[in-house]
């Protein structure tokens, strides 16, 4: 087999392509835009659309980073990071705030992003209406007459059956008043980072077939009803036990020698950050 | 002094097939009933034209494939027609002919100022959604995102169907035939629509069932002034129902009157021949 010798896996008309579906994501907030995606040498599901906008992006002089659900060191986000790097040579980072771009799986990093930065969002199904609608003809319709009875009517099913809105993730979100987003299956507490974000933030379904985007300080609100608004997963009276954050999405552990629930931050970058933080005051203040 | 009728239909046509020299020619013959022997061309409705007032309940009778559900489908935007116009007596939409307004504005009509009760409750509900979810879908669809509202009027609409309020939840799915087209009428009720399609809603229930069905159509007449097309193939049910009467056949209408005229003297063969044979 013939090595691979293109920068970033990609021939430049392929490049081309997915930057051309980009582009048009990006002027039109939130719309599902269909892309020939490739097939990679990891399997479809596994990131393949995330993967595909970060390589038609990334320039040599770029930093990377890589998150699956807030670590950096998952097998996925290893393998990615691997690719990535074995065809172009960028250097790699976990620090959030070195990034030019950061493709990540299930969450939006704790630190609010910047204008220089890019978000890459891996996607499984980038089709808010689906679970209603199977016929991706009728979905696309719908989109274009902007119906969308069929969204809400999923969230009225949830507060008439459990009380109030069920969705653990995904929750969809309105972008620009027009279109109707799968915000990828970040949780509820990451929504309103979209809402204005500063970064541009790209999502990628490659096994749909789908590239949408959230253009820069865009609005992004997420659906709700009147009387039953929108809210985030609590972590009330908890922190990390290792960083002591508290506005920050928690893991819940177990704490076998206690057998107590302990929470930890799940954007574990974010965490060590913090504690590199307390160290350096610690340092300052031990030598005043 | 004329009343203007809510809603106004002129020479609707709805033809399956795209029709040759054979059937357009009148001369020719081509066409047996509502086929033509050359192309194979189904004209099911043809050049029908018919007004329906404000509080009036207008039904239509004709045998099977005469084209009932095929024209409440075109009235209804279900689907696309082959020419002709109708009119609503709603603000703003008076001289507009609905057919030729964008999809959206159809679908807005169709949230705002139509109901539909399918004969098969599988084209009018969402069968695994919950009933009253059902009913909130139509809210929802005319922008109603008031959960508390929504639950409140679904509740009040199916206990006036007569489903007990704890069986609200469960999927329609679950839910004899005639409980299914209590929630479909709850469900078309549910904006107040001026003007509400009605084909064949009684078929296949049984007899006490559909009892109870038209009682109910009969005291949402009386209640909420609503206009209503009811199609049946069942005189019986024209009979209870309708103050006028249309008959068809081939598509066509062939006659039309007061329902009591219509069924006491028979000016049409084929009407005479229904009529007498129901006797
Ligand atoms: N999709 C279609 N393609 C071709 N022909 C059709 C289609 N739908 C209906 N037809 C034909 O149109 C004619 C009218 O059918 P329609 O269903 O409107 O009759 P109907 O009066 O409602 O009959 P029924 O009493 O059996 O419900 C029939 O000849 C039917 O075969
Ligand atoms: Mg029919
Ligand atoms: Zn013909």
């Amino acid at each position: 087999m013939k090595a691979n010798t293109h920068f970033a896996f990609f021939d430049e008309g392929s490049k081309k392509e997915i930057r051309r579906a980009t582009l048009k994501a990006v002027a039109i907030p939130g719309y599902q835009v269909p892309f020939a995606s490739r097939e990679m040498p990891i399997a479809r599901g596994w990131g393949t659309g995330g993967l595909q906008l970060t390589l038609s992006l990334i320039g040599q002089t770029d930093v990377l980073k890589v998150i699956d659900q807030g670590s950096d060191e998952s097998v996925n986000a290893v393998s990615i990071k691997k690719l990535v790097q074995d065809t172009t040579g960028v250097q790699l980072t976990e620090c959030t705030e070195e990034a030019d771009i950061i493709q990540s799986r299930h969450r939006i990093p704790e630190c609010s992003l910047t204008k220089e930065q890019i978000l890459v969002l891996q996607v499984p199904i980038p089709e808010p209406l689906r679970a209603i609608e199977e016929r991706e003809y009728m979905t696309k319709r719908m989109h274009a007459e902007d119906d969308y009875s069929g969204a809400w009517l999923m969230l009225f099913e949830q507060i008439m059956k459990f009380g109030k809105t069920a969705t653990t993730a995904d929750h969809p979100v309105s972008v620009h008043d027009r279109y109707v987003m799968a915000p990828s299956p970040i949780p509820r507490f990451d929504n309103p980072k979209m809402d204005h974000s500063e970064a541009l933030i790209l999502l990628g379904a490659g096994r749909e077939k789908k590239i949408y985007a959230v253009p820069p300080y865009t609005s992004v609100k997420s659906l709700a009803f009147e009387d039953y608004p929108f809210t985030v997963e609590s972590f009330e009276g908890a922190h990390c036990h290792l960083c002591g954050a508290v506005d920050v999405f928690l893991d819940e552990l177990i704490d076998h020698e206690k057998g107590a629930t302990i929470y930890q931050c799940n954007d574990s970058a974010y965490c060590i950050e913090q504690l590199n933080k307390q160290e350096k005051v610690e340092v300052e203040s031990t030598y005043a | 002094m004329h009343e203007t009728p809510i809603l106004r239909v002129e020479n609707l046509c709805k033809q399956y097939g795209t029709g040759c020299q054979e059937c357009q020619d009148k001369e020719r013959n081509s066409v047996e009933k509502n086929y033509c022997k050359s192309c194979g061309t189904v004209f099911a409705v043809r050049d029908i034209s018919l007004d329906l007032y404000r509080g009036e309940i207008l039904g239509i009778v004709g045998e099977s494939g005469s084209g009932k559900s095929t024209m409440m489908q075109c009235l209804y935007f279900d689907t696309d027609i082959t020419s002709g116009a109708a009119y609503i007596n709603r603000p703003g939409k008076e001289n507009e002919n609905v057919f030729e307004l964008s999809s959206q504005q159809k679908r807005m009509i169709r949230n705002h100022d139509y109901g539909m009760v399918y004969q098969n409750p599988v084209h009018g509900l969402k069968m695994n959604f919950s009933s009253i979810g059902n009913i909130a879908e139509k809210l929802i669809a005319a922008g109603n995102r008031n959960v508390s509202d929504m639950e409140a009027t679904g509740k009040r609409l199916l206990t006036n169907v007569h489903i007990p309020l704890h069986r609200m939840k469960e999927e329609p799915e679950k839910f004899s035939g005639g409980m299914q087209q209590r929630v479909q009428i709850a469900k078309a009720l549910s904006n107040n629509p001026p003007i509400l399609f009605l084909d064949e809603v009684t078929t296949g229930l049984d007899l006490s069932v559909q009892a109870n069905v038209l009682d109910l159509i009969k005291k949402i007449q009386r209640e909420l002034q609503i206009s209503m097309i009811v199609v049946s193939h069942d005189l019986a049910v024209i009979r209870m129902l309708a103050d006028r009467t249309i008959v068809m056949l081939n598509g066509e209408i062939i006659e039309e009157g007061l329902t009591d005229q219509v069924l006491e003297d028979p000016q049409h063969a084929y009407t005479q021949q229904l009529v007498y044979s129901l006797l």
